[in-house]
């Protein structure tokens, strides 16, 4: 049960706020998920210290070509805003697809990070931008990629007792680069990923500099398609190039059967179709031909 | 003693209400304020039956704590019209058949309103965007739609 729902007015205060909990007070933004869990036992606190109404959380910021968004920024004003959409597009759709309308207006970007689940679709779209957390505790702040966070399925590194997530930062695209996101559901609305795939790719001269390919739930976490990403490094934008880089994804995937996300064989044959069409896509976003 | 006194506007009114910190503002609503046209359907923000305004959002008010309302503008079914003066929205769910067992109505009038009142000219897909967290069982959902875009009509013809 709990005792006390606090709104602090400042990040200190949130602070002090957990420390004087002792470990039974505990972070809370939007709640669409962490209310269910306490509900039925999975996480348990005394306390909750609700972060949204703090001043400057509740922004997205674009300075010195980097983007910030605060810990209180909503799915929805992510998929809503102009300048996501038009640097950070994987970022947009990822969090359009979650939930539901009433969901994205309540559930924030940051919480789907720091909840952990291996398909977050905006944390899928955030390791695949090569997002970085800023977190803040009783002994002082420091930077952790997004991709460092997860610690098994569920589990972040991150200890919500003591540890605020503040904001979440990432490069804004540039012109000769491009992203794009693929999901596998059941139904357009209130479903859960059978599979996404998140990618960002930067060209020059018609070839690729760099791509991030991250496919998810493949394992306990976000999972990198590295070997994927090497071929195509330095390689020339063509057809048969991303065809290799999706079948090289699929031979790192590793997706469980489960009645949640389907049979691992099903999803194995669509993964490297997503792979592709997402590829394919950032590709002429990015201003490439293929 | 942990309760505390939540004050917020409801449905136009500034109110006061004792709380304890683990209620949901749906059971809140409900229980105490006897809103009872707000829906509980799964208790999970899964089903929309509990839709109510905050802000000028929709949001599902069973996963909503109830003290996260402090000093919010919360609409809920019963303060946007009743007999005599219905909301656009409900005279023409009532008007064309976007009603048969009545309880996703609320939270489906609610999440309507709520685009509605920040676009007077919906297109077809954004009344589907709006409305896709309402699961409704028994209509097939086509008259709800035609539903929310006569309301859209009528409210720009009413200006």
């Amino acid at each position: 049960m709990l005792q006390d729902y606090l709104i602090p007015e400042t990040v200190e205060q949130a602070l002090s706020h957990l420390q004087g909990g002792k470990g039974r007070a505990r972070v809370v933004a939007g709640g669409t998920d962490l209310l269910l869990d306490l509900a039925n036992g999975k996480k348990e606190a005394g306390v909750l210290v609700d972060l949204t109404r703090i001043p400057g959380l509740q922004e997205i910021t674009l300075e010195d070509d980097l983007i910030r968004l605060g810990a209180a920024v909503t799915h929805n004003q992510v998929a809503k805003s102009k300048l996501i959409q038009e640097k950070a597009s994987v970022l947009a759709r990822a969090a359009r697809s979650v939930g539901s309308l009433q969901i994205r207006n309540t559930a924030t970007v940051v919480g789907n990070v720091v909840n952990a689940q291996p398909a977050a679709d905006a944390a899928v779209a955030l390791v695949a931008l090569g997002a970085v957390a800023e977190v803040v505790s009783p002994s002082g702040k420091e930077y952790i990629p997004v991709e460092k966070l997860y610690a098994g399925v569920g589990k972040s590194v991150l200890d919500s007792t003591s540890q605020i997530v503040t904001r979440i930062q990432f490069p804004a695209l540039l012109k000769n680069q491009g992203s794009a996101y693929e999901r596998l559901e059941q139904r357009k609305a209130l479903a859960l990923p059978m599979l996404n795939v998140a990618v960002v790719v930067s060209l020059a001269d018609n070839r690729f500099q760099w791509a991030r390919i991250v496919m998810a739930p493949v394992g306990p976490g976000p999972v990198r398609a590295t070997e994927a990403e090497a071929i195509l490094t330095g390689a020339d934008v063509s057809l048969g190039n991303i065809e290799n880089a999706a079948a090289a994804a699929r031979a790192q995937a590793n997706p469980r059967s489960s009645a949640l996300r389907g049979s691992r064989e099903y999803r194995l044959e669509v993964l490297p179709v997503l792979v592709r069409r997402a590829l394919e896509a950032a590709v002429v976003r990015a201003g490439g031909n293929c | 003693m942990s309760s505390k006194i939540l004050t917020f506007t409801l449905n136009g009114e500034t109110i006061r209400v004792v709380v304890e910190p683990s209620d949901m503002l749906a059971d809140v609503l409900r229980d105490k304020l006897n809103l009872i046209g707000v829906k509980k359907g799964c208790g999970q923000g899964e089903c929309g039956a509990c839709t109510v305004i905050m802000n000028g959002d929709a949001v599902t008010s069973c996963i909503i704590p109830a003290l996260k309302a402090e000093g919010a503008v919360v609409e809920t079914i019963e303060g946007i019209g009743g007999p005599g003066k219905y909301h656009p929205l409900q005279e023409s769910f009532m008007d064309l058949g976007a009603i048969q067992c009545g309880f996703c109505t609320p939270g489906m009038i609610m999440s309507a309103k709520a685009l509605l009142d920040k676009n007077e000219q919906p297109t077809r897909e954004e009344i589907r965007e709006a409305i896709s967290g309402n699961i409704c069982r028994c209509t097939g959902y086509v008259k709800i739609e035609k539903a929310v875009s006569t309301a859209a009509e009528k409210i720009r013809e009413g200006k």
